[in-house]
């Protein structure tokens, strides 16, 4: 009989909280992607959203440390998973065709995901951390106009847009399993609506990356 | 056809192991593998040499007892089908094919290519059943009136043999495929809803103990699966799962 302490560490309870982390980020970024493309629209909108996101007691005090929580946990999540799937077979094969029934961004969701952490340890030095010094170390005053020139001083190196353009397309590669397994994970999948939970995913794994790609590559032509 | 074999030979549980190169000739096309294989072992023992020992049994695509992994895939190249019905013509003549058991520290070899694959047997002895009084007094099954759509698909799951392809071609060596088959046949049916939860929770809890891996739906085990065992079966399990977890 399966125990109650069975039932939280099950490989199925594993696998239902990895997806429900994976619901949470794609949520996330979306609304990242949005408002980032504001930016592109209009500075003033995009400093009124950013100065709402980043003085909002709600968004700072709850929603943050929610997201943070949700990242660590996906990533370590992942980490652990991939540690116990490869202990799950010791002695290797000797010759080994994964390409012919399965593609590779679904086998090696461990590296596109690696790369995806590397990058957010840029992003977050670029703008969470300075964000973070700014208003809690050195306690400056709140000027909601400073927001789309910090974008704009970032963007301007042609390095660090190459690095985000090369970000989004892991991110991109990512998504690409990771939409639709996370569905497939919380048991979303019967013959009515699998085609169309792929057709949104492909959409939704090409747009978002080609979004934020669109988003550095504006600042920085705009920077020239 | 011409071929040279590598072929993983083991004495037995404790030895290490290691892939044995035999050269072969004379191979028809329309033999199938295992024919290929007894010519081999014919070969062998004319020559007082130890045969590889192969597990068989109905030779017909049934009984799932083939556990081989062929140039990279389970039950080798071809689609749909298991080790006995592939067949030479499959391969090129010169070609060298590599033969390997089942990988997964849930299967331990036993000898040569033979593994043993009683976490099956334990995980079914879990819960893969129903329980009915069979003492003469057994409603018939058919007195009960069920949706086409979901006996067809009661049927479908029911197809798996348990051969294990799904957990040899899993890069996790995951057994959520055949969990999952086991699981559905009797989700779908009235005579199953009864002891549908204790079913998926004991199932998953003995898969969990037997040391598989942990699925991450890369879709491989579907493709491979001889008898086309689909993924929805997953996701109806991990549903069924939820359920039960929620109201037990």
């Amino acid at each position: 009989m399966a125990s109650k302490k069975g039932l939280i560490r099950s490989s199925i309870a594993r696998k239902l909280a990895m997806a429900l982390s994976a619901l949470f980020l794609l949520f996330f970024l979306l609304q990242h992607l949005v408002i980032n493309f504001t930016s592109v629209l209009s500075e003033d909108v995009f400093n009124s959203w950013s100065h709402f996101m980043g003085t909002n007691p709600i968004v700072q005090v709850a929603l943050q440390p929610v997201l943070l929580f949700g990242i660590l946990f996906h990533f370590i999540m992942g980490f652990i998973l991939e540690l116990q799937n490869n202990r799950a077979r010791s002695v290797k094969y000797a010759m080994n065709k994964g390409g012919e029934n399965s593609s590779w961004v679904s086998r090696n969701m461990l590296w596109s995901g690696l790369f995806i952490l590397a990058f957010m340890g840029v992003h977050f030095a670029d703008f969470w951390i300075p964000e973070l010094v700014h208003k809690y170390v050195e306690v400056n005053p709140e000027d909601p106009t400073r927001y789309y020139h910090e974008l704009q001083e970032i963007f301007h190196n042609p390095v660090k847009v190459g690095l985000y353009c090369l970000a989004f397309v892991f991110l991109a590669l990512h998504l690409r399993h990771g939409f639709q397994s996370s569905l497939q994970s919380v048991g979303a999948r019967n013959p009515k609506f699998t085609p169309g939970i792929k057709k949104l995913g492909l959409i939704y794994s090409i747009m978002v990356p080609v979004g934020f790609i669109f988003i550095a590559l504006f600042h920085y032509l705009n920077s020239l | 056809m011409n071929l040279t074999l590598k072929i993983w030979r083991q004495k037995n549980a404790k030895d290490k192991g290691k892939m044995v190169e035999y050269p072969i000739s004379g191979i028809d096309g329309d033999m199938s593998f295992l024919e290929m294989l007894d010519v081999l072992n014919e070969e062998l023992i004319e020559k007082g040499d130890e045969p590889v020992a192969f597990d068989h049994d109905c030779r017909e695509g049934i009984c799932g007892m083939c556990s081989l992994y062929i140039n990279g895939e389970a039950h080798g190249p071809d689609r749909l089908v298991t080790t006995c019905q592939l067949h030479m013509r499959k391969f090129k003549d010169g070609e060298t094919i590599y033969i390997e058991p089942f990988r997964a520290n849930a299967f331990p070899v036993v000898k040569d290519l033979v593994v043993d694959r009683s976490s099956f047997d334990r995980i079914q002895h879990a819960g893969g059943y129903i329980s009915v009084n069979t003492s003469g007094n057994t409603q018939d099954a058919n007195s009960i009136p069920i949706e086409k759509e979901k006996a067809d698909a009661a049927f479908n799951a029911a197809a798996c043999i348990g051969c294990g392809a799904c957990v040899a071609t899993c890069k996790n060596s995951s057994a959520m495929l055949f969990v999952s088959a086991k699981v559905s046949q009797y989700a779908l049916l009235p005579q199953g809803e009864v002891e549908a939860k204790d079913r998926v929770l004991n199932m998953v809890h003995q898969m969990d103990l037997e040391g598989f891996g942990n699925c991450t739906n890369t879709g491989a085990c579907e493709v491979e699966c001889p008898k086309g065992i689909s993924l929805e079966n997953i996701a109806r399990m991990n549903r069924e799962y939820i359920k039960a977890s929620m109201s037990k």
